[in-house]
């Protein structure tokens, strides 16, 4: 397939960037998405130009490192799926493609396509998490939990952090990851006993760090590669309601 | 750098771990707070160790290359966690689990650690399912367990096939908790550079700020690699394609030894590649093996597709040269025979190097709704990659490399031959011999970093109370970091033409052919010859375009690569050395008559430790001689 290719080039966080257009003439439907840009990569260096940038690691699908806006669309135009699976044979001969950053207050632009999403970990770091002491825990069958709410808390769990929901929404919003943690524990017995801090505390991170308020459009479900539901956003807000 | 002492403690194997713990000397909690340690890599056992050490009042630094914590690839394992819990009423027990790593290791391990690992197996499940991770449950609301190849017992813990990534996330979540108690710092985005040693003692490290460029000094009391493995060197593989071997390469040349680097697990059920420019392959989990069949036409270079081949003309080559286990042989015995099956002619697929995996009968027996309870996200990403749907048609895979058995040499307290510099996880290579069980990887390093580490260092730190902290203004911080800059400088200088990606994907091709899943003298020899080769072309063509005080991710790869080179030329070294085949090393020279590996323990029953003699000298071998004391060394038979 020949293609065009016009991809955000921004040099840093300061630097004020702009599309530039790479012609592709050999693009085969077998390949991956990061795959065709390893291709234009290889070959910008053959020619002493620099790659672009974009982060990536784990290539299928869990780590969470990958993420640009395709076609208008985070990770590209399919439902459920991260850019590393989204495959070239979605595309046709002669295609224009535009590739974008993640485009989010919070999450300034590094270079190119890669962004700062140190917010997410932030936040994480507010309350995500079980206030238990390596060697206290009691043994693992003593705590009976119905499989229904083991299964939805796992359903909840797991958000991988890439983002795309926040660069869906139209006011940055952050609530669908943040609920998504928020909704695990919730659902657990051990996350019971600090939910009104945990939720207090993830709240207020994502606050300060400057995302906004859900936009009740529901673009971040439609859009998240691993289809982590809205009904977590009402289980946040039932949460934060309780804990005031 | 003299004999290789294990420290293995005296007594009962049942026992040496408790009496460890026991006489082991501590540090008060008053003085841990002034001990600084550093932590390399935040997968399980890293970040693991770090909450762990948090907890316990240490000053932790945790580095990782990734922009989050959360993204090392412990997240990306499949299938599960071994414990002994016994909740099967299976027979299961610590000895159990204990004696199938032993022999799953084709007896290559150190009885002592296994044992340990095996006895903290318990610990990691219920430390885990209070941290909240969501593993499986039955209806009682008990967790619920799996099998595994090379067992005949159900103790796999798993969250779908996704439970690295539950484990790891849990981890990080306890490793949150600490940075926000003020711990632990957290330093993502750092590529470790060099190791100092000050005094012989590890004292710091040397990182590249990926963002920026800027080189920087940390030091500390202690020093622990949490890093992972190398199989990256295959260039396409199962692992994260920024994977690297070169934290603890860098430690070698500093006087770590490395142990067994030839020992490399090959995945027996990977996607196979589809093109040339594949990146990756992506694992397809070993428990599919519960329920999926493995078969390849009876017929040479029958193309008719899967399911218009009968019953009659399929051969289920597992079940047939293994009844016992059937389809689940331990990884590598699996991957030979696949390998066996294609290079006979028997494959599957338009290159012929593909076999089977069929969910028909699976599906027929239980149903659909069934199996995809169990492998829903699995079908799901199969078909993402390949378009082909798993419920209607058989699944194709082939064997990939996935896992690296041999490391850093570590004696029990898992330090290397280094004074302070430890190494944990898969980075190390004490507990799985000459090839890992299923399961059993998250479960050594979540071992490691929350439960063995943390009891361990103690010994050492103990007797730096009264060390205070270590100033970065010391000529050995000065000289190394001078080394770093110099490599650096020596990578951007080249200004050759060719890209480190085209590099990498040459030396990983001549591994996988020379050094693979099969092996010989004359093609480990020709290996030799090319790596060196390919090494020489590779400082005179390769090019760095951008500078070096920036983001420059090509500056990356190439540094990576240009560490790969070395560690490949050890690894085809330990190969050749190591005249017998055993687990997943098969020399085709010493076989049976009936193609099964054929060990020498005579002459072979060592771990080899390598020793760095400088640049262009060859590798001084130490042997660690293997006791066997509670277990008998048999030929293993999974017929």
């Amino acid at each position: 397939m020949k293609l065009t290719l016009k991809i955000w080039r921004q040099k840093n966080a300061k630097a004020k960037g702009d599309f530039v257009t790479y012609q592709m003439d050999d693009v085969s439907p077998e390949m991956a998405f990061l795959e065709m840009l390893d291709a234009l990569n290889k070959r910008l260096v053959e020619e002493d130009k620099e790659p672009v940038a974009f982060d990536h690691d784990c290539r299928e699908g869990i780590c969470g490192s990958c993420g640009m806006y395709i076609n208008g669309h985070p990770h590209g135009p399919l439902p459920g799926l991260t850019t590393c699976h989204l495959s070239m044979r979605h595309f046709r001969d002669g295609d224009v493609i535009w590739i974008e950053p993640w485009r989010a207050k919070p999450f300034p632009v590094i270079r190119d396509l890669i962004v700062d999403r140190s917010a997410f970990d932030k936040i994480q770091v507010a309350g995500g998490f079980v206030s238990v002491n390596t060697g206290s825990a009691p043994e693992a069958n003593s705590n009976l939990i119905r499989k229904h709410d083991s299964d939805a808390a796992f359903d909840s769990a797991i958000c991988i952090g890439c983002g795309a929901c926040v660069a869906a929404c139209k006011n940055a919003s952050a609530m669908l990851f943040v609920s998504a943690k928020i909704s695990q524990f919730a659902l657990l017995p051990q996350g019971r006993v600090e939910a009104v801090d945990r939720v207090r505390a993830m709240v207020a991170k994502m606050d300060e760090a400057g995302f906004g308020n859900c936009s009740n459009t529901g673009a971040c479900e439609a859009e998240c590669p691993k289809h982590i539901k809205l009904a977590n956003i009402a289980r946040l807000n039932r949460e934060y309601f309780k804990a005031y | 750098m003299g004999k290789l002492v294990s420290k293995i403690p005296e007594g009962p194997l049942a026992q040496k771990w408790t009496r460890y713990k026991a006489s082991v000397k501590l540090v008060n909690p008053a003085n841990k707070k002034k001990i600084e340690i550093i932590v390399v890599g935040t997968g399980l056992s890293g970040a693991g160790a770090a909450s762990a050490l948090g907890e316990l009042g240490y000053s932790v630094k945790n580095f990782c290359y990734q922009d989050s914590p959360r993204r090392a690839h412990s997240v990306a394992a499949q299938g599960g966690i071994n414990a002994a819990k016994n909740y099967q009423n299976d027979g299961d027990s610590t000895f159990r689990l204990f004696y199938d790593m032993i022999k799953g290791g084709d007896y290559r391990a150190r009885e002592a650690n296994v044992y340990r690992a095996a006895e903290v197996s318990n610990q990691v499940i219920d430390h885990f399912t209070a941290l909240g991770v969501p593993f499986a449950r039955d209806y009682g609301g008990t967790l619920d367990t799996r099998s595994f190849g090379g067992v005949q017992v159900s103790r796999t813990f798993y969250a779908k096939g996704q439970t690295g990534q539950q484990c790891l996330l849990g981890a990080y979540s306890s490793l949150n908790r600490q940075i926000k108690k003020g711990n632990v710092k957290m330093f993502p985005r750092r590529e470790m550079l060099e190791l100092v040693l000050i005094n012989g003692k590890a004292r710091g490290i040397i990182t590249r700020n990926l963002i920026t460029g800027a080189i920087e000094r940390h030091s500390a009391h202690a020093v622990v690699l949490a890093t992972g493995g190398y199989g990256t060197i295959y260039y396409l593989s199962t692992l994260a394609v920024n994977s690297n071997a070169s934290a603890a390469w860098k430690a070698h040349k500093k006087g770590a030894f490395f142990a067994n680097p030839s020992f490399v697990q090959i995945h027996p059920t990977s996607i196979p590649q589809l093109n040339e420019y594949q990146s990756k392959l992506t694992l397809m989990s070993e428990s599919l093996r519960n329920d999926g069949r493995i078969w390849v036409p009876k017929q040479k270079g029958d193309k008719r597709p899967a399911n218009e081949i009968p019953e009659e003309e399929r051969d289920y080559y597992l079940e047939r040269r293994y009844p016992t286990f059937g389809n689940l042989v331990p990884r590598d015995v699996a991957s030979r025979a696949a390998k066996e099956r294609c290079d006979a002619g028997y494959g599957v697929g338009e290159t012929g190097l593909a076999v089977n995996l069929d969910f028909r009968d699976a599906i027929k027996k239980q149903g659909k709704k069934v199996i995809e309870g169990k492998y829903g996200n699995l079908f799901e990403m199969y078909e993402h990659i390949t378009g082909i749907n798993p419920y209607e048609e058989p699944m194709r895979i082939y064997p990939a490399g996935h896992y690296t058995m041999g490391g850093l040499w570590v004696d029990y307290e898992l330090m290397t031959t280094v004074p302070g510099l430890y190494s944990i996880g898969e980075s190390n290579f004490s507990d799985h011999g000459a090839n890992r069980l299923g399961a059993s990887s998250l479960m050594q390093a979540s071992g490691d970093g929350y439960f063995i580490l943390p009891n361990t260092i103690n010994n050492y730190l103990a007797d730096e109370i009264r060390t205070p902290a270590i100033s970065t203004d010391s000529p050995e911080f000065e000289e190394a970091e001078k080394d770093a800059r110099e490599r650096i400088n020596r990578l951007m200088s080249v200004k050759g033409r060719k890209s480190a990606l085209s590099f990498h994907k040459r030396l990983g091709k001549i591994m996988w052919d020379h050094a693979g899943m099969s092996r010989n003298e004359e093609g480990l020899n020709t290996a030799l010859k090319l790596v060196r080769e390919l090494e020489e072309e590779f400082w005179k063509e390769i090019n760095i375009p951008g500078s070096a005080d920036e983001l420059n991710m090509e500056l990356e790869k190439a540094g990576r690569v240009a560490d790969y080179f070395e560690l490949a030329e050890l690894l085809i070294t330990d190969a050749l050395n190591r005249r017998e085949s055993c687990g997943a090393h098969f020399r085709e020279e010493f076989q049976t008559p009936d193609g099964e590996a054929k060990r020498n323990d005579e002459e072979f029953a060592y771990v080899a430790a390598w020793e760095y003699a400088g640049k262009g000298n060859p590798h001084i071998l130490h042997r660690e001689e293997l006791k066997f004391e509670e277990v008998e060394m048999k030929v293993r038979s999974y017929k």
